[in-house]
């Protein structure tokens, strides 16, 4: 297989340093060589490739952008290049390592105690332990606040009882963080699997997301002690800052899945013959796709850099994440919209990484902060209103 | 035991090159480097060596300021140290002239083993590794496949034509010139990309090392090699042709 070496229409490669550039070539060669032989098949029988969770573990991609307890310690902008990378390969592969990091490592990382950060953070750094965030209910998804969820002081511990769906990794989790309501507000906590009262199921049937676990999490009188709660998750504004993370991360890696498409697409039209035996992409119309996708593609790319420096100088607001984040997911699934368009019937064909980026996308889109959400965000931002309360 | 290795900067392999006006070197505006690609498996085989039996393996690198990048990524794959031999007219000089500098360098760390790619991927000479072996009167063997170390004693296997090999004993210190695609290489992890930020690299010139200017090789012109389409019918059992075909797309057309 040709090596893939980037798409850098401005020079954008002159804003990395040498140390940056290294991380991405090491979360590029191995997207290229590991995941990229797997994935089709993977895709196509619904299947995670869980035999590339260790060596992703040794490389240091589980919470790269965290110091200590066996994580590598990472800039957000490195952290942002191996999500760019990964989600060129596949979206499922970049949730596994968004949720695992972000959403698993850092809350342990921020609110949890010495000795939890000591027991869970090399485990979960290393691969050898997943993990998996369960703040997504049946009924509660944009507005979380409304969780039914309750855990209630039992003794010296807690009850936890409720349902949480959606949640990716729950079914091959070994620690989920839970979120759920309490009398003295929203609280996170830490559950293993096989408590008792502790079950989950995965999700069947889904068109997008394929060669990811999504699963539900279900409590009933489900006991834990006193120990396993994240003392300084209170609030629901402790889970949106795992969130942000998370959505960070998205911004970066939605513009691996749209240069996949584009470069793709763009390679097709340049060998695929029609009218006057002229290949495709000396067509007006088709020029003009793969230059929208080219442009977009690159202020996406500055919107995601900008954050980046932004974010290690911790400067980086949550509006500012959702606008990176909206931006960015749009234009990638635009972007594997239009790749579809220019291949023609085959855009549809499993063979080609389109439709299966396509479909990623779509769940991308609405996932950690639906497209409206992120609207409304900065709506609210510019006007000072917020239009959901 | 305290392995050198060798390593240069190229241009990355399927780079589109672009002749330039001069017609004598291409242009390398937006042209990405890395290691070339032998050398990448001499490092390989080097730290190999660290990991089963200890010691030091160190970088040795001549070429311009950027040649650092190439530096720092042998460094977070697990070099411990690296020499960057800084001169921006490497490319001028002859591969006697360029092994004289490189020799002399490497004589500053005494080293017992001293490892390099068989060849470059740009100029392709294949001299390098042999000439410094004899400017060290070092023992020496080419195209080496595989490398076991007994003591004071390394027995190498070495790549013949048609599916021959060699294998050969010599005393160290030796030079080695590797083949490509001989281990599996590895790749930098993040905590090592990390740990590289901290590692000694020290700059040395040709004046520091007392050598003087290379002799200049001057090169009359450059030309991309000529397209032709030529039909090849594969000839025996579709077993055979199937195997024929494998070969040619791996290795000719690189596209496996």
């Amino acid at each position: 297989m040709a090596s893939y070496r980037g798409v850098d229409y401005l020079l954008l490669d002159s804003l990395f340093s040498e140390e940056e550039k290294l991380v991405r070539q090491t979360a590029r060669q191995f997207v290229q060589d590991r995941l990229m032989p797997l994935i089709q098949a993977c895709y196509r029988e619904g299947r995670f490739p869980s035999e590339l969770i260790p060596e992703m573990g040794e490389l240091g991609f589980f919470g790269a952008n965290l110091d200590g307890y066996g994580c590598a310690g990472m800039s957000n902008v490195e952290y942002g290049l191996i999500m760019q990378e990964l989600e060129r390969g596949d979206s499922g592969l970049r949730s596994f390592v968004s949720v695992q990091g972000a959403l698993v490592m850092y809350p342990i990382f921020t609110y949890g105690t010495e000795e939890q950060r000591k027991k869970y953070l090399p485990e979960l750094a290393a691969g050898r332990l997943v993990g998996c965030f369960g703040l997504t209910e049946p009924g509660f998804g944009s507005n979380p606040g409304g969780m039914t969820t309750r855990a209630a002081r039992d003794g010296a511990g807690w009850v936890l009882n409720g349902e949480k769906t959606w949640i990716t990794n729950g079914g091959m989790a070994g620690v989920a963080v839970v979120w759920a309501r309490t009398d003295e507000g929203i609280q996170g906590f830490l559950v293993e699997r096989g408590s008792p009262g502790y079950e989950t199921s995965d999700l069947h049937g889904k068109l997008s997301m394929r060669a990811s676990v999504t699963s539900s999490l279900a409590f009933r009188d489900c006991r834990i002690p006193d120990s396993m709660r994240l003392p300084d998750a209170r609030g629901l504004k402790a889970a949106l800052g795992c969130l942000s993370q998370a959505r960070y991360g998205i911004g970066w890696g939605v513009i691996g899945a749209a240069i996949d498409c584009f470069e793709t697409a763009r390679d097709y039209a340049k060998v695929r013959k029609q009218f006057d035996d002229r290949p495709i992409a000396s067509h007006q119309l088709v020029q003009e796709k793969l230059a929208w996708m080219i442009t977009e593609i690159t202020k996406a790319q500055l919107l995601a850099l900008h954050c980046g420096r932004l974010k290690d100088a911790k400067k980086l607001e949550p509006a500012h994440v959702s606008m990176l984040k909206r931006n960015n997911v749009r234009m990638a699934l635009e972007c594997a919209r239009l790749s579809r368009d220019l291949m023609g019937a085959n855009g549809i064909m499993e063979e080609y990484p389109i439709m299966r980026h396509m479909c990623n996308l779509e769940s991308v889109f609405t996932y950690e902060g639906t497209d409206h959400i992120h609207t409304l965000v900065i709506g609210e931002n510019v006007t000072g209103v917020a239009a959901y309360r | 035991m305290k392995i050198l290795v060798a390593l240069k900067q190229v241009p990355a392999r399927d780079s589109i090159l672009e002749i330039d006006s001069s017609g004598r070197t291409f242009n390398h505006t937006g042209l990405q480097s890395e290691i070339n690609e032998p050398d990448a498996y001499a490092l390989e085989a080097a730290l190999q060596l660290k990991d089963q039996q200890g010691g030091e393996v160190v970088v040795l690198c001549a070429g311009p300021e950027e040649a650092a990048s190439s530096i720092r990524e042998a460094l977070a794959k697990g070099a411990d140290r690296a020499l960057h031999v800084l001169d921006d007219t490497l490319e001028e000089w002859d591969p006697l002239s360029l092994a004289r500098l490189l020799a002399k360098a490497a004589e500053t760390e005494s080293p017992d083993l001293i490892l390099t790619g068989l060849q470059s991927d740009d100029t392709g000479s294949g001299q390098t590794g042999v000439l410094i072996a004899s400017l060290l009167g070092m023992a020496h063997a080419t195209i080496v496949m595989k490398i076991e170390v007994n003591g004071r004693t390394l027995k190498v296997k070495r790549e013949l034509e048609g599916g021959w090999f060699q294998y050969v004993s010599m005393p160290l210190p030796a030079v080695l010139t590797v083949q490509s695609g001989i281990n599996k290489l590895r790749y930098a992890t993040l905590m090592g990309i990390k740990k590289a930020k901290s590692k000694e690299v020290k700059t040395l010139t040709s004046k520091s090392l007392g050598v003087p200017a290379g002799h200049k090789v001057v090169l009359e012109r450059l030309s991309l090699p000529r397209k032709s389409k030529e039909t090849v019918m594969l000839a025996g059992s579709p077993a055979e042709q199937a195997a024929q075909l494998v070969e040619k797309l791996k290795f000719e057309v690189k596209a496996l």
